[in-house]
């Protein structure tokens, strides 16, 4: 479903991705560990172009998105991305939030734009809050609002940009409940996350990243139990 | 109340309401076509494109580095003699006003749309749209209302800019005052009353202003 073939990335003089393979297969839920630095954040960001790709390719369905002829506004309605600190739009209530997409990218007149957006807000437990701004909810009710605005592009790849980093603590369990739900459902989702345990009960598959290459990659098991980089140990040692 | 109506306060009222109704539509004629300037240039300052930015910094710059008495001689003078052309004084005024406040207009609109966070764009495009739409349907209107404080500021200074186009005899309000105390002699009473009237308009203003920001605050 995903296909990564030696994909680099540079700002400026700065390589952060020095090669990248990835597969990732439909259904799958692929947890992106590693050190800060490690390049994880900006893999993810070039799975949607949200960073030019310096070299390398990245099919997405099949689509070379690394090929400037691509429509990329078409690809990204297909891939939803949620975000560290969510990016809800203030301006708009949390229904216009979720119904935007839908209307302007799909053409959906507001009232199927809502038939798809009040299902959602249930589903991540928010119907009560269709009609407030975002200002006045909790980090975790922003990004389950951040998640069903992105599902209401009913994508077929979700990609989580350290969803429960920017939480309270007590805030983040809402979340996770959310995403495992989701991966029940047999979304495919790439998540690059500090949730060692969510990686562990959720994830097919824990890709261990550092210094812009995937050091290791194994199933959450034999990752979290048994690794075998001296990086991935050094790293798990500090982290669990 | 024969001492009100024969007093230079009151017999220079209506010189300086007519000066007024110049002063305001010069103003908002003025302001109205430099906030178009301003959103283009504004945009073209937030450009990629090296030519595009570096004509749109050209003329923030020039504008914003020369007096604007310099400007409407300028546009009035230097332009007709150039072209031989002549332009009305109203008109010139408004060209005037509309070039320079577009100018710090521009760096208004670039501010405020530079301010919203990167990352409103990156969910906007992340969910499908296009960049314009992002632009007109995210970026800007959150943009618009960080803008509103300092446009009315610019309306206040463009307001009170217009009176320096009385050295081409435009029948603004200082103009108008003016001409009242050159027959009259009575320069107290009539720079008075026209200092009132300047304040009339940008006192309230100011505190108008001064409640949207409070409320944009929270």
């Amino acid at each position: 479903m995903i296909s990564v073939k030696n994909l680099h990335k540079s700002f400026g003089d700065t390589e952060v991705l020095k090669g990248i393979e990835a597969e990732i297969a439909e259904k799958e839920v692929v947890c992106v560990i590693g050190p800060s630095g490690s390049g994880k954040s900006t893999f993810l960001r070039c799975l949607n172009l949200l960073e030019e790709i310096t070299s390398g390719d990245v099919y997405i369905e099949g689509d070379n998105i690394a090929d400037k002829k691509i429509n990329i506004n078409e690809v990204r309605s297909r891939v939803g991305m949620v975000f560290q600190h969510f990016n809800l739009f203030p301006h708009r209530t949390v229904l216009e939030n979720i119904t935007l997409g839908p209307i302007k990218v799909k053409g959906m007149n507001k009232q199927e734009a809502e038939k798809v957006a009040l299902p959602l807000l249930e589903k991540v437990g928010l119907s009560d809050k269709a009609h407030v701004y975002p200002e006045s909810l909790s980090g975790g009710q922003k990004q389950r609002v951040a998640i069903a605005r992105s599902l209401a592009m009913e994508p077929r790849i979700m990609l989580f940009d350290e969803p429960t980093s920017a939480l309270d603590p007590e805030l983040v369990g809402d979340v996770l409940e959310v995403m495992k739900d989701l991966a029940k459902e047999g979304m495919t989702m790439v998540v690059v996350t500090h949730e060692m345990g969510f990686a562990k009960e959720v994830g097919d598959r824990v890709l261990f990243m550092d210094e812009g290459i995937i050091m290791e990659e194994d199933t959450p098991d034999n990752i979290f139990d048994n690794p075998q980089n001296p990086r991935t140990q050094e790293f798990l040692s500090k982290v669990l | 109340m024969e001492f009100i109506t024969e007093s230079h306060y009151y017999r220079v009222m209506p010189f300086l309401l007519e000066g007024l109704v110049w002063t305001l539509l010069i103003t908002v004629v003025g302001l109205i076509i430099g906030f178009i300037l301003g959103a283009i240039f504004g945009f073209a300052r937030l450009s990629h494109n090296k030519i595009i930015y570096g004509i749109a910094t050209v003329y923030v710059e020039a504008v914003r580095g020369t007096p604007i008495l310099a400007q409407i001689l300028f546009i009035y003078f230097g332009l007709s003699d150039l072209t031989g052309i002549n332009i009305d004084k109203i008109s010139a005024s408004i060209i005037a006003i509309a070039i320079n406040a577009g100018a710090y207009i521009a760096e208004i609109v670039r501010g405020a749309v530079y301010s919203i966070d990167k990352g409103q764009m990156e969910a906007g495009r992340s969910v499908g749209l296009t960049r314009n739409q992002t632009m007109r349907y995210i970026i800007w209107p959150q943009a618009f209302r960080r803008m509103i404080p300092p446009l009315g500021n610019q309306f206040v200074i463009s307001l009170k800019d217009t009176s320096l186009f009385s050295v081409i005899a435009v029948t603004e309000l200082l103009y108008m005052g003016q001409q009242y105390y050159g027959s009259t002699f009575a320069a107290f009473e009539a720079l008075t009353m026209v200092c009132l009237m300047y304040l009339l308009i940008t006192v309230p203003t100011a505190v108008y202003l001064r409640r949207v920001e409070r409320r944009l605050d929270v």
